[in-house]
């Protein structure tokens, strides 16, 4: 059977592919040319294997790749062996080429081929079959393997330089690339072309690293040989085998992920149309596409770098304009550097997200990092002259005597050796050299109008914010009493967005009865696994709002009116500004206002005409001189309509793209319609540069002045408005990991729901849609009927604004599913136990969604032959599937956690711990014989009790990469509802509020998720690892990567999830429905062949049987219910979740309110019973006897034909009921475990050793090497102390071990008191994660020569989560080091950016540099800095911490711990400050956190015996 | 909104109604009123839920939590317009509606509602005391005619409506005053009838025309209605007692409840009343142990009956809710309800069947004689009732009034006339949009839905008024508050 190709299939699309991996590189400083250089390079990439993957079939890799220079000695005497003669080096270039392996096409590509080598005047020399073992590769890679030629190229006439030739290169493979296509090959993606260079070759396929050397036997030869050697090992989320999508690319190779890529490739194409270089000329066109079509995101990078490469900028230069630093709010940059990048930003936005960029063009040799340093990379540097670069140190074996010194990229700062100058270049002489080539400030102070500086328009020019008619245009634009009341007045009187509880249950736009605004129809992407949300707040430094606007040049050329552009602060502007902006009328910068309205009294052609009138119009304005255009709908009135702000946004944007005048200006919207966070993100994610929310402005004023909310005056109210909207709009960009508004504008972050294709293709080009849905006419339709209750209703009748309802259920409002009918029902269902009355509840529930609310309400199951009921698996058996939903000890109260706990182990299911822990009374079972132990143990980026004991005792271990109802963002418990209990078992201080971070900042990308998943295993081999995931367009694809990555379950979350607490514009807006993700799962993972080894769950409002049964055979076998068991045990959907006020003792800790929770386990038993009842009448009537049967059967559902709905009727299901096909046959649910690989780890060998200690006590000691390979060393040897001797584990010291070498990641990741460890060495990243107790000691291996304290010694984000346990470090920790500690004590000696961020408790003491941003939201624990040269202070984030003075008790306790860690690790600089100690003492910053030390004093913990006795 | 942690901090209060002793000695009004502050206490108690089951409990979907958080902040003004925007009339539920929101509110499950008809009644008493009750005449007019037949509170919900729509309005009464129930069946103690009256007013100045003496079906001939109007709107009521067909029932001094109450009324508003039937001095009893029979209570007692016994056929309900769980929260449970009338002095008593009545030589009754019921549950799952051996009784009374419920509209004349087709239960019947089978013909209150409360007519009135004006207009911009 043909193997399925990257084709876009049912709810498949290739385009949400993603992939991560390890990436290095080795380079001789001084240019010289070994081929050690490649057997090195091949060493580094082996050693990498285990941040790739493999596919469905276990010799076949990801993809492998090496990036050399042209080995001339190797190919001259190959060449001559095919009679070919080599013209010098530097004048012939030489491409590998994939060419598909059929005949026809094969000719065919070769033909094309010489053709363009002719067409361009170059010399085809020949070609040479590149000699391959296919025997060395996968047989899943070996069915698609492309035939491997080198094609050889001669300069022609007119070549003058190697640079010439390189470019006729890059023009030829563009060419080719763009013939290939059009070619009509019976396989396209068959051909490609990895290189084509003068001064490069890349060697990659499809493969595992350690098949490279036997595959391609050339880079055996001792004659092949390199000054330099780019790897990657290739992570990708799918098994569909693709060649080509091995790195390296033509000049990089890339860890990470470009979040905004979508508007990165619309901005270039935009672009297109202005691009001239003299160094191409007429050839100019032949590049286009610029961006590769079907490419990957780090395909797009290279293709966008290496343009800007050859039209005359230095590699470095273009790589600082795609990856600029967070320049913004950088305090200490250079003048000429921060000049730069603000000119540069008026010429391309940044292509961001987490990136490790290898890149080189054969001289020189770089790598940078993101502006947040979200990826890793180390390196060494040898006496002898050699630079080993990767993702993780330990790679390559180096005798310490020989180490120089060794390092860690920082965030946005480049690294780069100059093999032609021989030497490192550090990044400040680097970049300062770059920006001080051209005086880019004074180009900025000559060109850039910063909005402020603009004069004042004459007062009469101002709108002012009026009272007349505002009834009228709120009604026309369809505001609500809610929107008023829930959204717009918290922003106007906190500068805060509203939160709410309980997720949402409304229906979605497209099936909701009431007029929605067109922003409804979208959902906000969010990052899961594959790249890392960000946070907006603690992170803020590299987060901007600030963009400019206004016509861009050509991007080649660097002039001075390259940045006569408009500079805003924000992008959503007062009326004042509005004005500024329409009166500029000078020289490159000239605003147009263009009305978007259309004729009230035709619908449907007059919103078409108008749309296109409104195109035409812009284009004109732009070939006038207009460099900003306003879009405005100031000008409605009863005859004229407003067009929908957004359709309107983004129809001239991506017109405009079309038209290629889309950079030559500005977009401004002056909408009464934008009102919502939501809104805003969605105008600038499709072209808007600022936005002027009038009605929204006027609304609030007049609030002000009617009394409705109270702020000191008018313009505070707005400026808090806006001020809400900033972090409103900063809070959905960092969902996605994106950190400007510069580079979100135009991104399309977004999906739509129930929107048609030719209404997408239209105006939202390239946006997803997957279900189809209302076009043009409907919309109009929608705006019409808001215009005309706004103007044609008389006003006795009209005298106030619709109720909303989307928030709090009203009559007159939306649909709830959870209604007043719906809630009573149940209760009195589960309270009586009474089938019957379940059933009334089930109908009730069953036909509304049926009719109204959901997409399952569209599907009916088909006919087929019914089945006695007694010949379907009983109740007692579908129970043990399900599950309670993940809501914390802390959320809610003791009181209902437990209930629900004992209910689920009454039925043999599974309750959820939630992120909070779980006290470890509750592992006992009652007298009585229950259990109020949860079997799945939550394990959420704040790692809130996550002991090594608490993992032992779970059946499943549950990571919880998003919530439905707030995917991407962290979570906050404040301090009100923190008691002494909580702050127990979550390992806090009483009253002191929680944070927890929007990512797990041990999961930046897929193989971090792979490791994290490695480490859970680790801890406890007998649970079930689980991901939950959070259903959005590409969820089915990052499942298929989470299941590569061994998980043993996944959970995909429906959008609309309960929750304590979350904005309301990520409960309403983020995420999909469940059916869609679950689907898209389920058909992925079967085309993929990776169903079999992963179980699959979902969850997200599910009620009924029905539900459950369409779950099931949309492929889920687990399902999870939280709202409706929070109903069944009383909750009447208050949504007060986050006040602490639930009336009903739920979602309370308050003692007075937990006494009214009458919630009882046996009525969480009935309510599961009853639901797995339902389900057996459901199963009898289809046929299937056991669930197993059921699972996956998607051809048993067929779309209801009977949609009456206006607006449903444009719904076509047909992706989600689409029967996925695998490459074999394949499973359609789990049927056997996964490969965990815990037999190769080296704690096998350690629990060996250390026998004598479990089981009696014993205490042993052994040394033994360790390598970077070994991964997750004694995690397993602590859960077996865990397992045996309980939370206390063993005595200090009853185990010591003592390693050498350098540790692979997760080193004592939940070590358990009783190991204690010294490594002579150097460690990974995630080093002590989660560490429980015990003692870690690192220090240099004896003969080292370097210089400890100025060295990277371990790597990031260490000791992640850790609640007990010490460390010393001799050396310097790697970024955010001690992230969430809650119970550690360190000693180190520098660490990098974020240090102790959210730290709760603990003691770090940092005996040298701190990077920046440390203490971010550090609530609890102390931290001491030694801060010589008062450098520390602008590096501290001062937020929640204030520098306290060192006490007696301080001084006592630090000359104590500096004192051991003197003696545990003969620090040089221990012993300086011993032996100086007053004089030390002075230089001592105590970071203390303001609201711990309050909670402290009030406690009288503060006493310097309690304080000593916490160490 | 409203206060986050009022409902923990402050407790349920009512104003105290006036002394027994006081009101038993006049017909006004004995429920008092709460100051400004202690109602907008009474206001912080409301949680604002996610989901409010009081404006579920409530038939006309009253926005409850909207106004108890205006009074909570003292915004008197907006609470009016938020309360009008689904009741006409907030100044007759506030008076006698029984209040189902207050059983659905969600701090009735374990703690007690919050005070929402009090709430209901201040605001609307403040707006009027305010003058902010003023006419609000259509701008425009539509020119279309509509007839409604009935003036209690679905006629003029009804009317209301349907003036403001812009339509010309004409109120046809049967009595000599407009109000119906409100008017002649309930007692000036629980509503005086100038509340009625200034609302009246305020629709006239609105341009609704008022007929009164206006007997539909009698006096006026339906086909005049039917050639003048483009519509007519048929607001009777349920008006037909149900009788007790026993021996003796034709003794004097026997009495439907609504033979008795409305010349109360009338006395009160100033007419002479010939030969008024009163309690005073007798002997009384009141069959029927519903909201009818304890106004004919309070009523009699102010007229100085000498004993007034009240019997019900069904059992005594249950005190409270309790852990029975038999109308659990949030539904209207069934629990014994006491009326302002019983704390004026009564013998309740419940499982009562009366057999007959016996009377003097001159024809009037002197004693009923009844038995005492045990009620079982039956084999088909209801209540079957059985008389209890040797419990036969014999009770002195010169005055029995018979409140036992009513079977439906009348139907000679008007309805007859009109031909319009009947249910089971003797109720006009309509189609989802009020319209009767005879076209232009609508129907709504009791007269649709049977015997009910002022509230369920209220809204009746309002929705017929949508369903007639989308009828005559294609569309209708009436606020529409969907029943659930």
């Amino acid at each position: 059977m043909q193997p399925p190709r990257l084709h876009k299939h049912g709810l498949y699309d290739p385009t949400h592919e993603h992939d991560a991996c390890g990436v290095g590189f080795v380079a001789n400083i001084k240019g010289k040319a070994t081929h050690t250089i490649i057997e090195q390079g091949l060493e580094v990439l082996e050693n990498l294997t285990h941040r790739g993957a493999c596919g469905c079939d276990a010799d076949t890799g990801d993809g492998a790749g090496i990036l050399v220079q042209i080995p001339d000695a190797f190919l001259r005497a190959a060449c001559s062996d095919l009679s070919i003669t080599l013209p010098p080096r530097g004048e012939y270039g030489i491409g590998t080429v994939f060419i598909p392996n059929n005949d026809t096409d094969r000719d065919r590509c070769v033909q094309l081929f010489e053709q363009v080598i002719r067409e361009e005047g170059q010399v085809l020399l020949g070609w040479r079959q590149v000699p391959i073992d296919t025997g060395a590769c996968g047989e899943l890679a070996r069915s698609v393997m492309p035939d491997i030629r080198q094609v050889l190229i001669g300069a022609g006439a007119g070549i003058t330089d190697d640079a010439a030739l390189e470019r006729k290169l890059f023009v030829i493979r563009k060419r080719v690339e763009a013939r290939a296509r059009e070619a009509g090959l019976s396989d396209p993606d068959g051909f490609y072309v990895p290189s084509l260079s003068c001064r490069t070759i890349v060697y990659k396929g499809l493969l595992l690293p350690t098949q490279m050397q036997a595959f391609f036997s050339d880079l055996t030869d001792p004659t092949f040989t390199s000054a330099l050697a780019l790897v990657h090992q290739r992570f990708s989320t799918n098994t569909l085998p693709s060649w080509d999508r091995a790195h390296p690319y033509r000049l990089l190779a890339h860890n990470g992920e470009i979040n905004t890529l979508r508007g990165n490739i619309n901005w270039m194409h935009a672009r297109q149309s202005m691009f001239a270089s003299p160094l191409f000329g007429e050839d100019m066109s032949k590049l286009f596409p610029i961006i590769a079509p079907g490419g990957s995101d780090s395909s797009g990078f290279d293709n966008a770098l290496e343009l800007l490469v050859h039209t005359g900028r230095s590699l470095p230069h273009a790589v600082m304009m795609m990856i600029p630093e967070a320049w913004q709010k950088h305090e200490g940059m250079s003048p000429e550097k921060r000049a730069f990048y603000e000119y540069h930003a008026c010429m391309m936005e940044p292509w961001d997200g987490p990136a490790s960029i290898a890149f080189s063009d054969g001289t020189v040799i770089g790598a940078v990092l993101d502006r947040n340093g979200l990826r890793p990379s180390r390196y060494v540097v040898t006496k002898d002259g050699l630079v080993v670069m990767a993702s993780e140190v330990g790679v390559l074996q180096i005798p310490p005597e020989n180490v120089a010194s060794k390092g860690r990229l920082q965030p946005g700062r480049m690294f780069l050796v100059d093999t032609a100058q021989g030497r490192i270049i550090d990044d400040t002489e680097l970049k300062d050299g770059i920006a001080s080539h051209t005086p880019y400030q004074q180009h900025l102070d000559a060109n850039l109008v910063r909005l402020d500086d603009v004069p004042a328009p004459p007062a009469e020019a101002i709108a002012p914010y009026t009272s007349d008619g505002l009834l009228t245009r709120q009604q026309a634009f369809g505001y609500s009493i809610e929107d008023l009341r829930i959204l717009m007045g918290p922003m106007a009187v906190n500068g805060q967005e509203a939160i709410g509880s309980m997720g949402t249950d409304t229906p979605l736009a497209v099936l909701s009865d009431k007029p929605q605004l067109l922003y409804g129809y979208f959902k906000q992407l969010f990052a899961q696994v594959t790249n890392p949300p960000i946070d907006p707040i603690r992170e803020e430094l590299v987060m901007s709002v600030k963009a400019t606007i206004g016509a861009e040049q050509n991007l080649f050329e660097e002039t001075a009116a390259h940045c006569r552009q408009l500079e805003l602060e924000h992008p959503v502007i007062d009326n004042a500004e509005m004005a500024k902006i329409k009166a500029l009328d000078d020289p490159g910068l000239r605003t147009v206002t263009l009305p978007m309205l259309f004729p009230a009294h035709d619908e449907r052609v007059g919103l078409e005409e108008a749309l296109a009138t409104l195109c035409n119009d812009a284009q004109t304005a732009i070939e006038n001189g207009a460099t900003i255009l306003v879009l405005s709908d100031r000008g409605m009135n009863a005859k004229q309509v407003a067009i929908p702000s957004l359709l309107a946004t983004a129809a001239v944007h991506h017109h405009l793209i079309r038209a290629g005048t889309r950079t030559r200006c500005g977009l401004v919207v002056e909408s009464g319609e934008a009102r919502e966070v939501m809104h805003f993100c969605l105008l600038i994610g499709y072209g808007a540069g600022a936005i002027n929310p009038y009605v929204a402005f006027e609304t609030v004023t007049h609030m002000l002045a009617e009394g409705t909310i109270t702020c000191d005056s008018p313009a505070e109210a707005i400026a808090h408005y806006v001020k809400a909207t900033d972090k409103g709009i900063l809070k959905v960009m960092t969902k996605m990991g994106i950190s400007t508004v510069q580079s979100y504008r135009g991104a399309q972050i977004f999906e739509a729901i129930g929107l048609n294709r030719a209404l997408i293709d239209a105006h939202f080009t390239g946006t997803p849609s997957r279900i189809q849905g209302i076009g043009l006419d409907a919309l109009a339709r929608e705006a019409c009927v808001r215009h005309r209750d706004a103007f044609e209703v008389a006003p006795e009748l009209d005298g106030e604004l619709q109720v909303g309802g989307q928030y709090q259920w009203r009559r007159r409002g939306e649909f709830h599913m959870y209604n007043p009918n719906s809630i009573a029902k149940l209760q009195h269902a589960v309270r009586a136990g009474n089938y019957r009355m379940y059933k009334e509840y089930a109908d009730l529930v069953n036909d509304e969604s049926r009719h109204r609310a959901t997409l399952r309400g569209l599907l009916r199951f088909r006919r087929s032959t019914a089945i006695p009921i007694d010949e379907v698996e009983p109740a007692s058996a579908i129970v043990t599937r399900f599950k309670t939903g993940a809501m914390s000890f802390g959320s809610i109260s003791r009181e209902a956690h437990e209930n629900l706990a004992i209910a689920m182990n009454r039925l043999g299911g599974k309750s959820n711990t939630g992120e909070g822990g779980e006290d470890p009374d509750r592992f006992v079972p009652l007298p009585n014989g229950d259990s109020r132990r949860s079997a799945i143990k939550q394990v959420a980026s704040g790692r809130f009790g996550v002991t090594s004991h608490y993992l032992v005792n779970s059946d499943e271990i549950q990571i919880k990469m998003a919530q439905g109802a707030k995917p991407g963002e962290g979570g906050q418990l404040p301090g009100h509802k923190v008691d002494a209990y909580i702050a127990k078992i979550r390992y806090s201080t009483p009253g002191v509020g929680l944070i927890s971070p929007p990512p797990h900042h041990d999961i930046y990308s897929i193989e971090d998720l792979a490791q994290l998943i490695h480490d859970l295993k680790n801890s406890n081999n007998q649970a079930r690892v689980s991901v939950k995931l959070v259903a959005e367009v590409g969820v089915g694809t990052v499942a298929a990567g989470v299941s590569k990555a061994k998980a043993d379950v996944v959970l995909i979350s429906g959008h609309d999830g309960g929750t304590g607490a979350s904005p309301l514009t990520s409960t309403k807006h983020a995420g999909a429905p469940w059916e869609l993700g679950l689907a898209e799962t389920q058909q992925v993972l079967v085309m993929n062949d990776l169903r079999s080894r992963i179980r699959v769950e979902t969850d997200g409002q599910l009620k009924t049987g029905r539900d459950v049964a369409i779950a099931a055979l949309l492929g889920a076998e687990e399902y999870g219910f939280a709202s409706a068991a929070l109903v069944a045990s009383g909750c009447i959907m208050m949504r007060v979740c986050h006040l602490n006020t639930c009336p009903v003792g739920i979602a309370t800790q308050d003692p007075v309110l937990r006494k009214k929770f009458s919630g009882k386990p046996e009525h969480v038993v009935h309510f599961m019973t009853f639901i797995a009842e339902e389900l057996r009448e459901i199963m009898a009537e289809l046929g299937f006897r056991t669930i197993d049967e059921m699972v996956g059967r998607v051809d048993m559902l067929e779309m209801s034909d009977a949609i009456d709905h206006w607006k449903a009727r444009g719904i076509d299901l047909s992706e989600i009921l689409t029967v996925p096909t695998g490459w074999r046959d394949t499973a359609l649910h789990c049927t056997g475990p996964q490969d965990h690989g815990l037999d190769k780890a080296l704690d096998n060998q350690l629990i060996e050793l250390c026998k004598p200690a479990l089981e009696h006590r014993t205490p042993v000691e052994h040394t033994l090497p360790i390598r970077n390979v070994n991964r997750t060393a004694c995690t397993m040897l602590s859960a077996e102390i865990s397992r045996r001797h309980g939370l206390q584990g063993l005595p200090p010291e009853t185990i010591k071990l003592h390693f050498s070498g350098s540790a692979g990641q997760s080193f004592g990741a939940f070590m358990a008191p009783g190991i204690s460890v010294t490594i002579a060495g150097d460690a990974n990243d995630y080093f002590g994660k989660g560490m429980s107790g015990g003692q870690i000691i690192v220090a240099p291996p004896p003969g080292a020569t370097f210089v400890p304290e100025d060295n990277i010694i371990v790597g990031n984000v260490s000791l992640y989560g850790a609640t007990g346990g010490e460390v010393f470090c001799r050396g310097q920790g790697g970024e955010r080091f001690a992230v969430r500690n809650s119970g550690a004590t360190a000693v180190v000696e520098g660490v990098g950016d974020h240090g102790c961020e959210y730290m709760t408790r603990g003691l770090i003491v940092v005996l040298g540099k701190t990077g920046r941003n440390f203490a971010a939201g550090m609530s609890g624990g102390v931290a001491y800095v030694f801060d010589e040269d008062r450098s520390f202070a602008p590096h501290c984030n001062m937020g929640m911490v204030s520098f306290d003075p060192l006490e007696d008790a301080d001084v006592a306790m630090l000359k104590d711990l500096i004192h051991r860690h003197y003696e545990y690790t003969g620090s040089t600089v221990a012993w300086q400050m011993l032996s100086g100690w007053k004089e030390a003492t002075q230089h001592f910053v105590k970071v203390m956190p303001v609201e711990y030390r309050k909670v402290l004093a009030s406690a009288h913990l503060d006493t310097d015996d309690a304080r000593v006795a916490a160490v | 909104m409203g206060k986050i942690s009022g409902f923990l901090e402050i407790s349920r209060e009512l104003p105290p109604r006036r002394p027994v002793a006081e009101r038993l000695k006049d017909w006004q009004e004995l429920e008092g009123k709460l100051s400004d502050e202690k109602l907008q206490s009474q206001g912080a108690r409301c949680m604002d839920c996610g989901i409010p089951f009081c404006h579920k409990g409530c038939p006309l979907g009253n926005i409850i939590p909207d106004w108890n958080d205006l009074i909570y902040r003292g915004r008197w003004k907006e609470a009016i317009d938020r309360l009008h925007s689904t009741n006409n009339f907030p100044e007759f539920t506030g008076r006698v509606c029984p209040a189902p929101c207050e059983e659905a509110c969600v701090l009735n499950i374990n703690n007690d509602a919050v005070t929402i008809k009090q709430i209901e009644k201040q605001i609307i008493d403040h707006a009027f005391k305010e003058g902010w009750i003023v006419p609000v005449p259509p701008s425009t007019r539509t020119g279309k005619k509509i007839a409604v037949v009935g003036s209690g509170p679905a006629g003029l919900a009804a009317a209301a409506q349907l003036n403001r729509a812009g339509h010309t309005v004409e109120v046809f009464e049967r009595a000599d005053r407009i109000g119906g129930l409100l008017r002649y069946g309930i007692p000036d103690f629980k509503l005086e009838k100038s509340t009625v009256e200034r609302r009246v007013e305020q629709m006239r100045q609105e341009g609704v025309v008022f007929h009164v003496n206006a007997n539909v079906g009698a006096g006026v001939p339906v086909a005049d209605l039917r050639a003048q109007f483009d519509a007519i709107v048929l607001c009777g009521g349920a008006t037909q007692a149900r009788d007790l067909p026993i021996p003796g029932r034709e003794l004097n001094g026997i009495h439907f409840a609504m033979d008795f109450l409305p010349q109360q009324n009338k006395k009160v508003a100033g007419d002479t009343v010939e030969n008024q039937l009163v309690a005073t001095g007798k002997n009384v009893i009141i069959l029927g142990g519903g909201d009818t029979g304890s106004d004919c209570l309070g009523t009699s007692n102010r007229q100085g009956a000498k004993s007034i016994h009240q019997f019900e056929l069904l059992p005594k309900p249950a005190e409270s809710r309790g852990a029975a769980g038999i109308a659990p929260w949030p539904n209207w449970p069934m629990i014994l309800r006491s009326s302002s009338s019983h704390e004026e002095g009564v013998v309740r008593d419940w499982s009562l069947n009366t057999k007959r009545f016996t009377g003097d030589a001159d024809g009037n009754v002197r004693q009923l004689h009844g038995v005492r019921l045990d009620w079982k549950k039956g084999d088909d799952g209801r209540m079957q009732m059985e008389e209890t051996p040797g419990s036969e009784f014999t009770l002195d009374c010169e005055l029995v009034l018979l409140a036992m419920g009513f079977l439906g509209p009348e139907r000679k004349g008007m309805i007859d006339e009109l031909g319009v087709d009947l249910d089971q239960r003797g109720n006009v019947v309509v189609g989802d949009d009020y319209q009767s089978s005879v076209p232009g013909v609508f129907a709504c209150g009791d007269m649709r839905r049977g015997q009910s409360l002022v509230v369920w007519a209220i809204w009746e009135g309002r929705e017929a008024a949508r369903a007639v004006d989308a009828h005559l207009m294609g569309q209708t911009f009436l606020k529409a508050s969907p029943d659930c």
